[in-house]
């Protein structure tokens, strides 16, 4: 469904961000895309919502196609009214308005008919949304914020949906329920996106997972195959990168995990 | 007392033209973040097509057009020229627009030839007012009605149009709302025609006013540079502050120029700004940028 393939971006003239970056998400399915800070994460998001303009950048090679159709040669608006949404990094909730205005924004490019059934929906999964409708959004608590940063998303009722950091400077017991509610949306048949620098919550939630290291894709497989890989566990699930350098031991070689064909 | 109404009427009436100015260049502000000093260009070039089309159209056809010729020019100049300008700063595009205003008024100054304070020959021109002791004049009168109706119908559509809602979500999170399907370059170019629109609209009422400076077109080019305070006043950002700002810098002229002296009127409006700007730098209802550190 969606297809990344060899998709390298750049910023200015000097900044590669991305290396021929291929992975793809089926129906219905969570990827999560895991890396520290500057891997290139949200980088590869703005490829796939053609946002990279926004942010001096380019995609310089390769292509971004949801179901045949090229993504990366139309612009923002064209995108989302196929239906593919982004929650950006940081929420970025429109402070001033209303939550109900958020809604009302997000709800834009959906088929008018649709919008009710997918307020409802977001009604559902966001009670507070409800309760808190006539309130300035910059008044609400991140995970408030969070939540409506996802549900103004859903209003379009997405096919795919991609989520940058979700989880960022939310407190532990939040983090728990970003994870629900990315299971919840993905079981109304919503493919998922994933990108998370919280390895753990991202692994439970998601199918398959791709590890993007300086730009480049470094491991790509099933979650559980990540887990369980000593590399991610060493590096994004509660070791150190560093403690290896701290020893006197020689480096030992790293493990590469097959190459995920899609 | 009837001193006193007169001033303040002739404030009023000056300080809706200057709302009506202002409001344009904050609502172009709010959405490209530009400072257009093209503005008075464009109500100087929808002043010059009601001046060129009136003989053969009437006042109200052009009037009419000239409107829509000063909402098309500001839509052409957003989209030939600032939207091409992909990587340049708004600070690049600020100056831009000065080019721009000086090739527009140096064109129109060079049309207009001896014929450079033209009178638009409102049809409301005599009408009088009484009003406690004092009189408002006709382009005041109309000024004030016109500009409460259309200053009025932009905030009822700010607050709750589908238009309104697109406009507000660009100018606080550009990236969001073009995350949300908001068509970047539709809610730009409508900012600017409705601009340009409010521009020439104010000079309809400008050009018929003996004002410090003159009167006619190319004074009107000058008087539309009191938009600018009356825009900074308000904050820039704000819609309502520039109405608020406008209606400031309509009485702070009117009373100078009652007061002490009509070259003072002239700066009055500068001082009061700069006044304003040491108290509250952002304006009296600006968005106070805050950092956390």
């Amino acid at each position: 469904m969606l297809k990344i393939e060899n998709v390298s971006v750049r910023y200015g003239r000097a900044v590669q961000a991305l290396h021929d970056v291929s992975f793809d998400v089926a129906d219905g399915e969570v990827v999560a895309v895991l890396g520290s800070n500057g891997a290139g994460k949200s980088t590869l998001l703005r490829a796939i919502s053609a946002t990279l303009a926004l942010h001096r950048g380019t995609v310089t090679s390769g292509s971004v196609t949801l179901d045949g159709t090229r993504l990366d040669t139309l612009d923002p608006a064209a995108i989302v009214r196929r239906r593919l949404m982004q929650v950006p990094e940081g929420r970025q909730v429109f402070g001033r308005m209303t939550v109900e205005e958020n809604l009302r924004v997000g709800g834009l490019a959906a088929e008018p008919k649709r919008r009710a059934a997918a307020k409802a929906r977001v009604h559902e999964l966001f009670p507070v949304l409800a309760d808190r409708s006539a309130q300035p959004a910059g008044l609400l608590s991140g995970g408030e914020q969070q939540m409506l940063a996802i549900g103004r998303a859903l209003m379009c009722d997405p096919v795919v949906l991609l989520l940058d950091e979700p989880s960022l400077g939310l407190a532990p017991q939040l983090i728990q329920r970003i994870g629900r509610i990315v299971t919840e949306i993905n079981a109304g048949g919503t493919a998922v996106v994933l990108v998370e620098q919280n390895a753990s919550m991202a692994l439970q939630v998601s199918h398959r997972a791709v590890v993007l290291e300086v730009g480049r894709l470094a491991l790509a497989g099933s979650s559980a195959e990540l887990a369980a890989s000593e590399d991610v566990q060493r590096l994004y699930l509660g070791g150190h990168a560093d403690d290896a350098h701290e020893t006197d031991a020689p480096a030992r070689p790293r493990r590469i995990l097959s190459a995920w064909k899609g | 007392m009837s001193t006193f109404v007169q001033v303040l009427l002739n404030g009023t009436g000056r300080g809706a033209i200057y709302a009506l100015l202002a409001l344009g260049f904050v609502v172009i502000y709010k959405s490209t973040e530009v400072i257009n000093f093209a503005h008075g260009s464009l109500a100087l070039f929808g002043g010059y097509i009601v001046f060129a089309l009136k003989p053969t159209l009437g006042w109200l056809g052009a009037a009419v057009c000239g409107v829509l010729a000063a909402a098309a020019l500001a839509v052409l100049i957003e989209r030939v020229l600032l939207a091409r300008a992909k990587l340049a700063s708004q600070d690049s595009l600020a100056i831009l627009t000065i080019g721009v205003d000086i090739l527009i008024l140096t064109e129109i100054t060079r049309r207009l030839g001896t014929a450079s304070a033209p009178f638009l020959g409102d049809p409301y021109q005599d009408v009088r007012l009484r009003f406690l002791g004092a009189t408002i004049e006709g382009p005041e009168l109309f000024a004030l009605l016109t500009a409460i109706v259309l200053i009025g119908g932009f905030f009822v559509a700010f607050r709750f149009s589908t238009w309104g809602l697109t406009m507000r979500a660009q100018s606080e999170n550009k990236e969001a709302a073009a995350l949300m399907g908001i068509r970047s370059w539709r809610v730009t170019a409508s900012a600017w025609a409705l601009g340009g629109a409010l521009a020439a609209i104010a000079i309809l009422f400008i050009a018929t006013l003996p004002v410090a400076g003159g009167a006619g077109l190319t004074a009107a080019h000058t008087i539309a540079f009191a938009a600018f305070p009356a825009a900074i006043l308000g904050g820039l950002t704000s819609p309502g502050g520039a109405v608020v700002g406008g209606l400031v810098v309509g009485l702070a002229e009117s009373s100078a120029s009652q007061y002490i002296d009509n070259d003072f009127a002239k700066v009055a409006v500068y001082l009061v700004m700069l006044v304003v700007l040491v108290a509250r730098p952002s304006g009296l209802f600006g968005k106070v940028e805050q950092v956390r550190v």
